[in-house]
């Protein structure tokens, strides 16, 4: 029997060996893997690897690798991170093995929250929002809600940063003893239609939303943005380098949650700012003479923001839908997605599940080209945006290359 | 029939619309409009009174939603219009809430409509994958992510007999009367099975329909060569 510490730093050691192993071998990067040896010698790895460390972590149905990055790019210096994207506790452990660096900013799983929260004792816990996603998964959203809910009750050393506009999140955050409400564009209320105390239906006005037993926006709000962003009293315009309201509401709750460890906001704008890609997403790439746009897009919530973007000229898109166990085995997400502010453009159905895209398509009266291996594909001029959802996006990142 | 137009209304998919069950609703008006039959797909909001449809459709839900969903159905015109003669296509919690019981929160039963004698109860697991049932002779494919077990009572007819996956107990899927349909593939279940909402709309409508072509066909033979 080892001693604790000898054991801890043994499965350190291990995986660290087995990430760089993995690495030489080209079997990725190793970040599962490594991860999984160290917590089978020392199942409290990440208690221990986390200990002495000021820890930030990111969580929400969308929006965590990119507010993850933001924060790491904001916070400046060297910032531990997954930025791999393996967002379970074996990736929590494999990126602080990896690096010594006291400042750690963490994505993670929304069903991992507790455990991990537990174990990093962070200073700050992101909370983006809640929707549907991948439910053959993770079942009912309300469950993660209450779950969430549960943590923020024991854990009462966090700062909470959390979206006031989500009532799921709200209700998550509300028993915080310390919770920093940000008032942010959340334009995807479907799976919060009712209200998770009482039931009964919650009314939403264009700027806030309350239920009859009380459960209310929260009326204390730290960050705002509207036209411009008002933080700590201060307003600030957004220019961001990366596009859209999603990756604006990402940018804000990364800001407010580096304002609670005291990071000078117009500092961590301009790093954040500068951002153009986050983990391959928003890249351009060439595939097969063509240049590409990659976009990434899991759930209804996600689709129907990336949608959003699109729709400003006529231009093709490109549609990649697969079904796997990362993606969830269950596309009828397709039907919440409102594909029908795609008409006017023509569609070209990529991936495993392309069939079930090109139906969707042809019922909401979109034109649409199944493209099968052999089919030919048009001569495109300029930069076609193609959305992937998230193993699509993978291979599509490996099929092609950086330009 | 052709002079008239065909009113279909979605219920509450605040409440009841968890998988993509509003493409129910999208696919049968679709596919009617097609043939140049005049249709109307109302949304009903949780808010709004209980329109007179042809046919009306429920979809699945979380537990708290399907629970209010059930008391607002219940305080609605819903079943005396369906004991008038509307149809009613049901997936899901929506086929739970048609039933004499349902289990929520736990173990918690509460009552629901008693449209039909089926009672559910929490199952020991939640049965979440593919589902395939045999309709009229064929092969009815979709997806079930449920934790309900329903017991039909001696004279209710199940939809047809489970040939992969879990249904209502691991050997029939759904119920199925002279108005109502009711299965536990949730979500684009008529998207993925085109034959099936045309004989849905045959009945509705009261005429044959003419045939209609789409990729629809494309999908329903690709997954049934993947899950047959
Ligand atoms: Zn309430």
């Amino acid at each position: 029997m080892l001693r604790p510490s000898l054991r801890h730093s043994v499965a350190t050691g291990a995986v660290r060996a087995v990430n760089r192993l993995s690495r030489l071998l080209s079997l990725g990067s190793g970040t599962v893997i490594g991860g999984r040896v160290g917590l089978a010698i020392a199942p409290d790895l990440l208690k221990e690897l986390a200990r002495g460390r000021v820890v930030v972590l990111v969580s929400g149905t969308n929006g965590k690798t990119t507010t993850t990055a933001m924060i790491a790019a904001g916070w400046g210096g060297g910032v531990t991170t997954n930025a791999t994207g393996s967002n379970m506790p074996e990736g929590h452990v494999a990126a602080l093995a990896e690096s010594r660096s006291s400042s750690v900013v963490l994505e993670v799983d929304e069903a991992w929250l507790g455990e991990v929260t537990r174990a990093t004792k962070p200073r700050v816990v992101t909370l983006l929002n809640l929707s549907r996603d991948q439910l053959d998964r993770a079942n009912e959203v309300r469950r993660i809600a209450e779950r969430w809910r549960d943590v923020v009750a024991s854990e009462r050393e966090t700062t909470y940063v959390a979206n006031a506009n989500d009532p799921l999140v709200v209700y998550a955050a509300e028993l915080a003893r310390e919770v920093e409400w940000c008032d942010v564009p959340t334009p995807w209320t479907t799976d919060a239609m009712s209200c998770p105390h009482c039931t009964q239906p919650l009314h939403f006005t264009v700027d806030s939303w309350w239920s009859e037993c009380g459960f209310k926006k929260p009326d204390v709000l730290t960050s705002t943005l509207r036209e411009q962003l008002t933080l700590g009293g201060q307003s600030y315009e957004l220019h961001l380098g990366l596009p859209g309201e999603f990756n604006e509401v990402d940018a804000v709750m990364a800001l407010t949650a580096l304002c609670c460890l005291d990071v000078a906001v117009p500092d961590a704008l301009a790093t954040i700012s500068a951002l153009t890609t986050v983990a391959g997403r928003f890249s351009e790439v060439l595939w097969r003479g063509h240049h590409l746009r990659l976009l990434l897009a899991k759930n209804p919530a996600g689709f129907t923001a990336m949608l959003a973007t699109l729709t400003t000229n006529d231009d093709d898109v490109w549609i990649s839908i697969n079904a796997r166990l990362a993606d969830g085995h269950d596309p009828s997400w397709l039907y919440d997605v409102p594909f029908e502010v795609l008409r006017g453009h023509r569609v070209y159905c990529f991936g495993d599940r392309r069939l079930d895209l090109a139906v969707r398509l042809d019922y909401a009266r979109v034109a649409y080209v199944v493209v099968d291996d052999e089919s030919p594909l048009p001569s495109s001029s300029g930069v076609v945006n193609l959305v992937a959802n998230y193993t699509a996006f993978q291979e599509w990142r490996e099929w092609s290359v950086p330009c | 029939m052709v002079s008239s137009v065909l009113k279909i209304a979605l219920v509450y998919p605040e409440l009841l619309g968890t998988y993509g069950d509003g493409g129910n609703g999208l696919v049968l008006a679709e596919r009617v409009r097609r043939r140049g039959i005049a249709v109307e797909l109302e949304t009903v909001g949780i808010n709004d009174q209980m329109p007179a449809a042809s046919l009306y459709l429920l979809g699945g839900g979380e537990d708290g939603p399907q629970r209010l969903g059930a008391d607002l159905l219940g305080r609605s015109s819903f079943a005396s219009r369906v004991g008038d003669g509307s149809y009613v296509f049901a997936v899901c919690a929506g086929l739970q809430l048609l039933g004499t019981t349902f289990a929520v929160e736990g173990d918690d039963e509460y009552e629901g409509l008693g449209l039909v004698d089926a009672r559910t109860s929490r199952g020991l697991r939640r049965s979440v994958g593919e589902l395939v049932v045999r309709v009229d002779g064929r092969p009815l494919v979709g997806f079930e992510n449920h934790g309900g077990v329903t017991t039909l009572g001696e004279s209710l007819v199940p939809l047809g007999a489970v040939e992969r996956g879990v249904g209502n107990d691991g050997v029939v899927d759904g119920f199925r009367t002279a108005t109502i349909w009711a299965s536990y593939a949730h979500g684009p279940l008529l998207a993925m099975n085109p034959w099936f909402a045309d004989q849905i709309l045959t009945t509705v409508l009261g005429e044959e329909l003419e045939p209609l072509a789409t990729v629809a066909d494309r999908l329903y033979d690709e997954r049934v060569a993947t899950l047959t």
